[in-house]
């Protein structure tokens, strides 16, 4: 059995009467404020009751520490640079008059929709999109899923943390919560950098759809987002597998290096037709079928395959990090 | 509600065979440990002799080999969420967030503990950066700090809540004497106010001096445990005689059976004799010895453990 079982996710805590912690017994003059301020007499501490809502503090904990981490920041200016240096390109390119690309989502001149650039500051959000989720964004998130639990084990806080008691189910979920939060907050920084930039360098306008209809400008800025949020939830899967591997090394070093990898390994099968009974099952297979947000009609069906199958990763390694983390002996 | 501070026994910690193997080597070897609920408990023993393992499968962190362990009356790991609340750890070392300053590395453990009040955490955490002297460093980035204010910090944040036990892994390591002193210290108003403390250490006299109780490791196994004054006083006392006439002494004392004499500049010592030390000192004067001091030496936990194991305080191979 494992022991994550145990010490699942509390709320389930002890049935304690009364509607307030313990207040700790009076030592003197009250200097600090509230009740059970400072460490007092253990005489008579009883266990104190788990609240639902305290158990959130771990997930709170856990977005603020990754987001004050240099290492996160510095991911995220990577890929708001995507947008600038992609639309610096195409304005230089496209301003002796020539144009770029050979147009749609499968032309063979860059990343889909950087033709219509020019013609509308909007398509740069489609463009960075299409540059940065082949390697730059799951890359980000394999950096941070892969560190999540191995960068606490080498630093040895892990045991700290678990001794709290975090909770293995609770800090595991925190954990993979934070790593979603992340691939949503790492999409929106490409999405809202590249809408900066479009805007600042290109007109902006109706949006010719890939069905060659036209729709205005707000129903093409909804459409960004939709298609920012797909490709946040196509990163899923990559999170799921980032932090099963996470829980396998004591040594965050490794664990980012050994996601990243496994990314590269997944994109090169992806590309080799002799290996085509499984592309369909590779997490990235289906990533590009965000483009059929921009049809007219929107065309459903790899959209769906892509969510289903960031699902199944999300089940699969979620339970795989599970089971091997509530069983893990930890040494550092 | 039921008590969760011990069983019916009384004990803070308990195990039972507890077993820890590494391949081959067994790290821990059937430990039948008890410590008493209000003790100052020493773990002693060398490096290498299985304390730390002992404590992290008391906190639930690896899986025993065999054996089980009670920690506040309720199994661990099994009831870790009921348990670890009420117990403050250091556990080999302090281990921080080195980009985060003091205050925030124990907001952050802080609210790792589900049953832990977010109002009230500031305060706590004030309250326990003021408790272990870090008040005037809390702003500053933990990376930035000396081992002993790791250590200090590594504590505060076993102390963000009253505890019934703490659990502290060679707490003094890295200290200086003033540091060291001023741990021991604090262990002592702690266990005053209540809270039990597993302490361990591979320093005989630090156990002498704070602890009420302690166990003796080696290799993975326990020796002996107790309280303090009953293992030193397991171990004989040495008879001692400070003389000029070191040789006349020896041979006087010989004649009235004391065994394993050691003979220094001007002393004489050995294990005390059946006989009345006064005939002793007697026998002594009459053969002519100058006798300036006689006594029988207190036994140290140190004589104990030598005489226990049969050999020096060194480090396990
Ligand atoms: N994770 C591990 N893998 C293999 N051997 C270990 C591990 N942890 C501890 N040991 C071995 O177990 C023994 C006891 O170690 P430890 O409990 O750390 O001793 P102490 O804390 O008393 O110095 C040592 O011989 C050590 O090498
Ligand atoms: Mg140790």
């Amino acid at each position: 059995m494992s022991r994550a079982e145990a010490d699942a996710v509390a709320g389930t805590g002890t049935p304690v009467p009364g509607k307030s912690a313990p207040a700790a017994p009076e030592t003197g003059a009250p200097e600090a404020p509230g009740p059970a301020a400072g460490p007092a007499s253990a005489s008579d501490s009883g266990p104190r009751p788990v609240r639902l809502a305290w158990t959130l503090g771990l997930f709170r904990s856990e977005l603020s520490i990754t987001f004050r981490r240099w290492r996160t920041l510095a991911l995220l200016a990577v890929l708001a640079a995507v947008p600038v240096l992609v639309g610096i390109a195409v304005k230089i390119e496209t301003s002796d008059g020539g144009s770029i690309g050979g147009g749609g989502p499968d032309g063979g001149g860059g990343p889909a929709f950087i033709a219509q650039v020019t013609n509308n500051g909007l398509f740069l959000v489609f463009t960075a999109l299409a540059a940065t989720l082949p390697f730059f964004l799951p890359m980000a998130i394999g950096v941070v899923a892969g560190d999540a639990i191995a960068g606490e084990a080498s630093a040895g806080t892990l045991r700290y943390l678990l001794v709290a008691p975090a909770g293995r189910t609770r800090l595991l979920l925190a954990k993979y919560a934070t790593t979603l939060t992340f691939c949503l907050v790492a999409t929106l920084v490409v999405a809202v950098s590249a809408l900066a930039v479009g805007a600042l360098l290109f007109p902006l306008g109706e949006v010719t759809t890939i069905s060659g209809t036209r729709i205005g400008f707000g129903d093409g800025l909804l459409r960004a987002l939709l298609i920012a949020l797909v490709v946040a939830a196509s990163l899923i899967g990559v999170a799921a597998l980032g932090l099963f591997v996470s829980t396998l090394t004591s040594s965050g070093i490794a664990a980012m290096a050994t996601t990243v990898g496994l990314l590269i390994t997944v994109q090169i099968i992806d590309q080799i037709p002799q290996l085509h009974a499984v592309h369909p099952y590779l997490f990235s297979h289906y990533w590009l079928s965000f483009a059929d947000l921009m049809r007219d009609p929107i065309y459903w069906d790899d959209l769906v395959k892509n969510l289903g199958l960031q699902a199944l990763y999300a089940g699969v390694f979620g339970s795989a990090a599970w089971a091997r983390f509530g069983a893990k002996d930890i040494a550092t | 509600m039921p008590s969760t501070k011990g069983g019916a026994t009384g004990s803070v910690i308990e195990t039972f065979g507890l077993t820890k193997r590494y391949g081959r080597h067994l790290a821990v070897d059937r430990l039948d440990l008890t410590v008493p609920r209000g003790s100052v408990f020493g773990f002693l023993g060398p490096n290498g002799s299985g304390k730390t393992t002992t404590i992290r499968m008391l906190m639930g962190l690896i899986e025993p080999t065999s054996g089980r362990a009670k920690v506040l009356g309720r199994p661990m790991p099994f009831q870790a969420r009921r348990v670890l609340p009420q117990v403050g750890a250091l556990i080999e070392g302090p281990a921080l967030y080195g980009f985060l300053s003091g205050r925030d590395n124990l907001l952050r453990y802080d609210s790792a503990d589900p049953t832990a009040d977010p109002r009230t955490r500031r305060a706590r955490a004030e309250a326990a950066l003021d408790r272990v002297g870090l008040t005037a460093a809390a702003a500053k980035k933990a990376k930035a700090y000396s081992l002993g204010m790791k250590q200090r910090l590594g504590l505060a944040a076993a102390l963000l809540q009253p505890r019934a036990l703490l659990v502290l892994d060679e707490p003094t390591n890295g200290l200086d004497p003033q540091g060291m002193r001023e741990i021991r210290s604090l262990v002592r108003e702690l266990a005053s106010e209540g809270t039990t403390v597993f302490l361990s250490s591979h320093l005989l006299d630090e156990i002498e001096q704070v602890c009420t109780h302690a166990a003796v490791m080696t290799q993975g196994r326990l020796i002996t445990q107790g309280p303090v004054a009953e293992l030193a006083a397991g171990a004989r006392g040495r008879l001692t005689v400070t003389t000029p006439d070191t040789g006349d002494a020896a041979r006087v004392l010989k004649e009235l059976g004391v065994a394993d004499l050691v003979v220094t500049e001007d002393r004489v010592t050995g294990e005390p004799p059946g006989a009345d030390l006064a005939d002793v000192n007697a026998a002594l004067v009459e053969a002519g010895v100058r006798v300036r001091g006689f006594g029988v030496e207190r036994a140290s936990l140190e004589d104990a453990f030598v005489a226990l194991t049969g050999e020096g305080f060194d480090v396990a191979g």
